[in-house]
């Protein structure tokens, strides 16, 4: 067997000029595939960068609440509430919003606010420079070092700004986990101070974050809460719900569901293509190896294993491409929304496993319909 | 007396449906030898590519029987079919069919390698071959390099490489110029006919008709004559 899979090898590849067609088409779709994937990944997870940022077990919010940057705010009986149901560790309140800014300079600058629970600060972010305790401090507000704390003029400690007629001063730099998805730069600061500075409706709580006691425990709370009108999801569970929003409520999920398609049917065409005519152009070969004495199955294994050479190849190509122009684009932009993930991966790898099966399907049937006996009538 | 090789009896064969149905082969019989060359002859349409298909296993006949060295080929299964040509029957083809991706060695290779052999082994017996063939400095080249004498030497070696005692060719002069179809042909009767092989040679070429030892003719199908070379 593995004489003839040499064999299948060679022929292919000492074919350069198909072997290349076969190549580039396969690896092209791929990274187009992965890198539509990818971008839609980077995305819902800057959908999702609060959520990932708090950390919190389970969120309780407003029902209609579709993702977290549009939050419906709850009365402040929710907190009690649910502080006084079984399984409950600890519930505090969260404020996530946006607000404008005006700077030093004059200029006015978008940016999302989140105020943590005075006391317990949960969910605060790692800081690079300052002390936590002086969120605390008069005006004090910490700033996430990301790709967008430019547009604050190159904040520092000690840099201030204005916030409805309130000052606002930088006594922190941090950093988290993951970036934005709107292109604002990202304040901390206390609940309270938050509520105070940032014009809101009647009811100010954005959410509610519990601990549960145990993992037991968070179908019961889940479902005190839907008592009450409102609804707990867990962590994964609100990073799905933002997902599913995106992916089926807002068209992006559909454009980059027919861009992936696109580059699917791209890869397939050429690659199924390009193989045709390399098995059309070797078929009274294949005719003659039959005529020898090569078996049907021997020349299936061949065909087969030539196109799945050739899509494992281009898969691996395909992917290396994408990581490099992923990183590059990340060197050039730090909070590039692109991510290769598994699962990326995984629909990659079966839309390839799909062309190199269908590439195989044409190849091996034109290749068993082709009798010796065509071979000597030529 | 010559050990009966091939023995072809009241072998039929039609072609086609309703008023296009052609009887290619009439109930042609007739018996080769071990140790000789037996010419199948005749005008283009003759049925004497057909015939030869199904002499070597490769397309059933709708009536008669073949036998090869006694046996029915024809009671065999697909797979013992394939089985029997790589192992008992050596082709070359009228075009070659040499793959061009592969060297000059890996084609006279393949027979082996789709009987199993260790590459090594199987690249090793087929250097031995074109040795036989006068082509082992030719090994590394690809098969479009070479003259069309030499692509089928490398075609011949391909052929005798598994050692078949029945080896068939189809036109082996048609691409060739006089000079060289003779020196094939006298290649063939001096170097790779034996006792224990019977050469089965499809031609229209009166030039090479010297190297035959009989000489089958067919018309429309049918076997109009066969002739010892000698006689004729």
């Amino acid at each position: 067997m593995k004489g003839i899979l040499i064999i299948a090898f060679k022929l292919l590849v000492n074919d350069k000029g198909k072997f290349a067609a076969l190549l580039m088409g396969i690896t092209f779709a791929v990274f187009l595939m992965v890198m539509m994937t990818s971008i839609f990944s980077g995305v819902l997870r800057s959908a999702s960068s609060v959520v990932i940022n708090i950390g919190a077990k389970i969120w309780v919010m407003d029902p209609a609440v579709t993702t977290v940057a549009n939050s419906i705010p709850m009365p402040d009986f929710v907190q009690d509430a649910v502080r006084s149901i079984d399984g409950v560790k600890y519930a505090v309140p969260l404020y996530s919003g946006a607000a404008t800014l005006r700077l030093s300079n004059g200029a006015y600058q978008s940016a999302t606010i989140l105020g943590l629970d005075d006391t317990s600060l949960l969910g605060r972010p790692q800081l690079l420079e300052g002390k936590i305790e002086d969120i605390f401090a008069e005006n004090g507000f910490l700033v996430v070092k990301d790709s967008e704390i430019n547009k604050l003029n190159d904040p520092h400690i000690g840099t201030t700004f204005e916030l409805n007629e309130h000052r606002g001063v930088i006594v922190g730099i941090a950093k988290v986990a993951a970036n934005g998805l709107f292109g604002m730069p990202t304040l901390y600061t206390t609940y309270n101070r938050a509520i105070q500075y940032i014009p809101t409706a009647r009811f100010t709580t954005s959410y509610v974050l519990v601990e549960p006691k145990s993992p037991e425990a968070v179908q019961h709370i889940k479902d005190e809460v839907k008592k009450m009108g409102f609804l707990a999801v867990t962590k994964e569970e609100f990073r799905e719900k933002i997902s599913t929003y995106y992916k089926f409520k807002t068209g992006f999920g559909t454009n980059i569901l027919i861009m992936t398609m696109i580059s699917f049917i791209v890869g397939l065409s050429i690659s199924g293509q390009t193989f045709y005519t390399f098995i059309l152009e070797n078929l009274d070969k294949f005719g003659a190896l039959k005529a020898i004495g090569a078996k049907s199955h021997e020349l299936i294994i061949m065909i087969v294993f030539q196109a799945g050479f050739t899509a494992l190849t281009g898969y691996g190509l395909g992917v290396g491409l994408c990581t490099i122009m992923i990183g590059l684009a990340k060197m050039r932009l730090p909070n590039y929304a692109s991510v290769v993930t598994f699962g990326n991966l995984g629909i990659a790898f079966i839309m390839v496993l799909i062309i190199a099966i269908f590439s195989s399907l044409i190849g091996v049937r034109k290749v068993l319909k082709i009798e010796p006996f065509d071979v000597f009538r030529g | 007396m010559a050990k009966t090789a091939i023995s072809a009896q009241q072998v039929v064969k039609w072609f086609g449906v309703g008023d296009a149905r052609t009887n290619a082969v009439k109930a042609a019989s007739f018996e080769a030898s071990f140790g000789e060359i037996f010419y199948l002859v005749g005008p283009s349409g003759s049925g004497k590519t057909t015939l030869l298909s199904m002499l070597s296993g490769i397309l059933k006949p709708d009536s008669g029987s073949v036998y090869i060295d006694n046996a029915d080929i024809w009671t065999l299964s697909t797979d013992e079919l394939a089985d029997f040509r790589l192992n008992r029957i050596g082709f070359v083809f009228q075009d070659y069919h040499l793959f061009p991706r592969l060297t000059t060695l890996e084609n006279v290779a393949i027979p082996l390698i789709l009987k199993k052999y260790d590459w090594d082994k199987a690249m090793q017996e087929a250097l031995k071959y074109l040795d036989i063939v006068g082509l082992k400095n030719r090994a590394q080249l690809p098969p479009y390099k070479l003259s069309g004498g030499e692509q089928q030497r490398v075609a011949i070696a391909r052929a005798i490489v598994s050692q078949p005692d029945i080896l068939i060719f189809d036109e082996p002069t048609a691409s060739l110029d006089g000079d060289t179809g003779k020196k094939i042909m006298s290649f063939i009767k001096d170097d790779i006919l034996n006792e224990q092989r019977c050469v089965l040679v499809v031609t229209h070429d009166s030039r090479i008709f010297e190297y035959a030892d009989k000489i089958m003719k067919m018309e429309d199908g049918v076997v109009t004559a066969i002739e010892n070379h000698s006689e004729m």
